[in-house]
C-alpha cells in the first residue's frame, strides 16, 4: 500500500497527491509516468509524474477527475492508502543543452511540464513557457514554472489573463520571429499537441510530445498503447511517452483514445448512482 | 481393483451449453474413485520413461504408487519435491507430449493420465496442506542473497528452489499480482486464479519475500540489485512483447492484440464489469488471428463474453496447428469454427474508426521453412473480405526488452532473447536466466525446468562465494 501524505485541491476537480514511494521516488526523472491501481476492482491507470523528493520518498501526482477511476482517487485524501502504485514508467525526457526550449503546456498539464522545464534549465538552456488554460482561474504551479522558465507568455481562451487565444498562436509568433530555437516540447490534450505539432512542422524545429494513450500495463506487454509514428508502430509505454510530434498519427490516437466512451459512460453512471443510493446499481 | 489395459479415466467436464456461458473451469477433475481407478492402470515400470519425459523430473511411478495406496500426504509430498507448481502443472502441461507420451501404454493403447493424476493430488493438498507437513527446507540456510525478477512460472520455481536450497530470496513481480502469464494469459476455464494464487501463497511460505509492482529496468536496473546486496540473479521476465501482422488498420478500435484482450479479463476482471472498472470489447463477430494455445484461450473468452460467431483464422492447415489437441477440441465442442490457409491482409473500418471487416487471402503450403513446417505461400486473386467487429491478434510473443536495456553487458541474440547456456549462465558471471526470456514462446512446464536447472547451479554459485 502506497499512502497519501499530503492533498490539495488545486482547482474544482483537480488535485494534487504526495504519495509515500521511495523506491520511485529515488528512480525518477523528468518526463516519465506511475501507473496506479486505486483498488481491488480498480483500472490500471497512468499519471505522469508532477515532481519527487528522493530523501523525503515521495512523489506527487496531479490529476483531473474525469472517469470511474479519477473519481475514487479524488475520494482518498491525506492518511489513505492507493493499492498499487509502479513506476518510474517511460523513458524519461531526453535532457541536454539544446540551446532555446519551448515548454508548451496546456490544462492541468501546466504542472507535469515543470519537471522537464526545470532540467532543461538546470542544462543550461534557456526556456521560454507558452501556458494556456480556459481563464485565468484554471492557472497553478506558475509560479514554479516561471522560477525555470527565462520567458512565460500566458493564453487565456477568455482573455481573462494574457494573450487571448490558443498557445498554438505565440507559438507561431516566436517561430516566426529572429528568436533561434531548438526544440519544442509540448504536454497537454493531444488536440493541442497535434496542433503544435502542425504548428512547428513548416519551420523544422524539432517538437517532443508526450502522448497520453490507454494503458494496463505499462511495461510493454499488452500493446494497448499503441501509436503509429511514420507507418512504424510503437508502444508508448515503453517506447514513450514521449515521441516526435511530427511523426505521431494523431487522428488513429485520437480515435484509439475515445475506445471505452461508452463504456465509461457505463461505468460513470453506475459510480453516480451509487454515490447517491439509487438502489438499482448493486 | 480394474486390471491395466482399461481405458484411461474420462476427465468430467462442464456441458459445452453451461461452459460457455461461464468462466468457470471446463475440466472438474477426478473424483477420488476416477483417481483410483485410474492409478491403478499404471503397471509401475522399473524403467521410468514417464520421468524422463517430465521436463521437472517428478517421480511419477511414485506418486502415482501412494495414491493407489491411499498415502494422499506422501503422493502430494513426492510431487512437491520435485514440482512447486503442481496444480497449475497438473492443468496447463502439454502431457500428451511428454510424460504421458513417454509412458509405455502409450504403446499398446492410451497411456496413463498422469496430468489428471498430478492435478487430483494438487488439488486435494490445497485442501489438506495442514496433513502434508513439507519439509520446507533441503538444504542449511547459506546467508547468501539471490534477487529472481519476473514472478511467472520460471520466476516462481527459481525462488521456491533457491529458498529450499537455503538462501535469501527476493522475487521482483512488475503487475499487482504474481503469476505473470498464469494470471494474466491463461484463463480461468483452464486455470483457475485462486489455483496460481495457492502456489504463489506455497513459495511465499518458504521464505520468498515478492515485491509487487517493481518494473526491471525501471526501477532498478541489473546493477542496482548487485548494489543492494543480491549476490546471483535468476532474470525471469518471460516473452511478453506481443508481435503484430504489421497490416493496413491493425491500430484500429476492435482490433486487440490477445495479450491486451486476455490480460483486460484475467487479471482485470473486464468480463464482471462493470462491477470491476476496466472494460472489454465484446464482439459479435469475431476473428482471432493465430493457431496456439492462446489464440484457442482468446477464442473462447471471446465466445463467453457473448460472441455470436468466433472465428479461428490460421495460414497454415489443421495439421501444424500449434495449439494443444485438448484445447482445440474444446474449442471445436464449444462451437469455434476454423479458417485453416488462411491470412488477414488489412483490416477495414466504419466511420467511427471501429473495425468493421478484414480483407483475407487464401494460402497454399509450400516448402517447408525454418520452423520445419510448411512454408505458408499466397494464393493470386484469392481476397476475399470478412465481416467482423472484433479481431485479436495472438501471433505469439517477443522477449521484453526492458531489463536488458538496462542491462548493456548482458549478451542478447538477434531475436531478443538472451543468450544463456544449459543452466541458463548469462554472459554475466553472477546472472542465470530461463524461461520465455531464453527461449521465447514456450510452455510452462519447459520455463520451470529451466528453472530448476538454473536454481542448482546458482546454488552451487552462492555457496562458493
Amino acid at each position: 500500500m502506497y499512502t497519501i501524505i499530503e492533498r490539495q485541491d488545486l482547482l474544482p476537480k483537480v488535485h494534487l497527491l504526495k504519495i509515500q514511494a521511495p523506491k520511485v521516488a529515488a528512480a525518477a526523472a523528468a518526463g516519465q509516468f506511475v501507473i496506479l491501481r486505486v483498488d481491488t476492482e480498480g483500472e490500471r491507470f497512468p499519471l505522469t509524474i508532477a515532481d519527487w523528493d528522493a530523501q523525503a520518498g515521495t512523489v506527487t501526482v496531479i490529476y483531473m477527475e474525469i472517469g470511474v477511476s479519477t473519481r475514487k482517487l479524488a475520494k482518498l485524501g491525506k492518511g489513505d492508502a492507493i493499492l498499487d502504485f509502479a513506476g518510474p514508467l517511460g523513458k524519461p525526457t531526453e535532457i541536454e543543452n539544446f540551446g532555446t526550449v519551448v515548454c508548451v503546456s496546456g490544462g492541468f498539464a501546466m504542472a507535469t511540464i515543470v519537471p522537464i522545464a526545470r532540467a532543461m534549465k538546470e542544462a543550461g538552456n534557456r526556456v521560454i513557457s507558452i501556458v494556456g488554460a480556459r481563464s485565468k482561474d484554471l492557472f497553478f504551479w506558475h509560479d514554479r514554472l516561471t522560477k525555470y522558465s527565462d520567458e512565460m507568455i500566458v493564453c487565456t481562451d477568455d482573455g481573462s489573463a494574457g494573450i487571448k487565444g490558443l498557445v498554438t498562436e505565440p507559438l507561431r509568433d516566436l517561430l516566426s520571429s529572429d528568436t533561434k530555437l531548438d526544440r519544442v516540447i509540448v504536454i497537454g490534450p493531444s488536440v493541442m499537441m497535434k496542433f503544435c505539432s502542425k504548428t512547428t512542422q513548416p519551420f523544422g524545429v524539432k517538437t517532443i510530445v508526450s502522448l497520453n494513450p490507454i494503458m494496463i500495463d505499462g511495461t510493454g506487454m499488452c500493446g494497448c498503447c499503441r501509436v503509429s509514428l511514420d507507418g512504424q508502430t510503437r508502444f508508448a509505454c515503453v517506447d514513450g511517452p514521449e515521441f516526435d510530434g511530427h511523426k505521431v498519427d494523431w487522428d488513429g490516437l485520437l480515435v484509439r483514445q475515445k475506445s471505452y466512451v461508452a463504456e465509461e459512460a457505463v461505468a460513470s453512471e453506475r459510480c453516480r448512482c451509487k454515490e447517491e443510493g439509487c438502489g438499482n446499481h448493486g | 481393483m480394474a486390471k491395466a489395459g482399461l481405458n484411461r479415466i474420462d476427465m468430467p467436464k462442464q456441458a459445452v451449453a453451461k461452459r460457455i456461458q461461464n468462466f468457470s473451469e471446463v475440466a472438474t477433475g477426478y473424483t477420488p474413485s476416477d483417481a483410483h481407478i485410474e492409478a491403478a492402470r499404471c503397471l509401475q515400470c522399473k524403467k521410468r520413461y514417464c520421468v524422463e519425459g517430465c521436463p521437472v523430473n517428478i517421480d511419477i511411478p511414485e506418486f502415482i504408487l501412494a495414491l493407489r495406496e491411499g498415502d494422499m500426504p506422501e503422493a502430494a509430498r513426492i510431487l512437491k519435491k520435485t514440482n512447486s507448481l503442481p496444480g497449475v502443472c497438473g492443468r496447463v502441461c502439454p502431457q500428451e507430449t511428454q510424460c504421458e507420451q513417454a509412458c509405455i501404454l502409450n504403446k499398446k493403447e492410451v497411456p496413463i493420465a498422469i496430468g489428471r493424476l498430478e492435478r487430483f493430488v494438487a488439488d486435494w493438498e490445497r485442501e489438506h496442506s495442514a496433513e502434508v507437513n513439507l519439509p520446507k527446507s533441503l538444504k542449511p540456510k547459506s546467508g547468501k542473497k539471490a534477487a529472481v525478477v519476473g514472478a511467472g512460472p520460471a520466476g516462481l520455481t527459481a525462488s521456491a528452489e533457491l529458498a529450499r536450497l537455503g538462501h535469501d530470496v527476493t522475487l521482483f513481480e512488475s503487475l499487482h499480482t504474481a503469476g505473470g502469464v498464469l494470471m494474466y494469459g491463461i484463463p480461468e476455464f483452464r486455470l483457475p486464479k485462486d489455483i496460481v494464487q495457492g502456489e504463489v501463497e506455497y513459495v511465499k511460505s518458504l521464505g520468498v519475500k515478492i515485491e509487487l509492482n517493481a518494473v526491471a529496468g525501471r526501477l532498478f536496473s541489473l546493477d542496482d540489485l548487485f548494489k543492494q546486496g543480491f549476490q546471483a540473479v535468476f532474470l525471469a521476465t518471460g516473452a511478453g512483447l506481443p508481435l503484430f501482422l504489421n497490416v493496413q488498420g491493425e491500430n484500429l478500435n476492435g482490433v486487440y492484440s490477445a495479450n491486451e484482450f486476455l490480460t483486460r479479463i484475467n487479471l482485470m476482471k473486464a468480463h464482471s464489469f462493470p462491477e470491476y472498472d476496466t472494460p472489454v470489447k465484446k464482439g459479435k463477430k469475431v476473428a482471432v488471428i493465430g493457431g496456439g494455445n492462446v489464440a484457442m484461450d482468446a477464442a473462447r473468452c471471446a465466445l463467453r463474453l457473448g460472441a455470436e460467431e468466433v472465428s479461428i483464422i490460421y495460414r497454415r492447415s489443421e495439421v501444424e496447428l500449434p495449439a494443444r489437441k485438448e484445447e482445440v477440441e474444446n474449442a471445436r465442442e464449444e462451437g469455434i469454427k476454423f479458417h485453416f490457409l488462411t491470412s488477414p491482409v488489412r483490416f477495414l473500418a466504419n466511420e467511427q474508426g471501429k473495425v468493421r471487416a478484414m480483407d483475407c487471402q487464401k494460402m497454399e503450403l509450400g516448402e517447408p521453412d525454418a520452423s520445419g513446417r510448411r512454408r505458408p505461400i499466397p494464393v493470386d486473386g484469392s481476397e476475399f473480405e470478412m465481416d467482423i467487429d472484433l479481431a485479436i491478434i495472438a501471433l505469439g510473443t517477443r522477449p521484453n526488452p526492458l531489463v536488458m536495456q538496462s542491462a548493456p553487458d548482458l549478451q542478447v541474440n538477434p531475436n531478443g532473447t538472451v543468450a544463456a547456456g544449459i543452466s541458463g549462465q548469462t554472459s554475466h558471471k553472477a546472472v542465470w536466466a530461463g524461461g520465455d526470456i531464453v527461449t521465447g514462446s514456450d510452455t510452462v512446464i519447459s520455463a520451470m525446468g529451466a528453472a530448476k536447472r538454473s536454481a542448482l547451479v546458482m546454488d552451487e554459485y552462492l555457496r562458493s562465494l
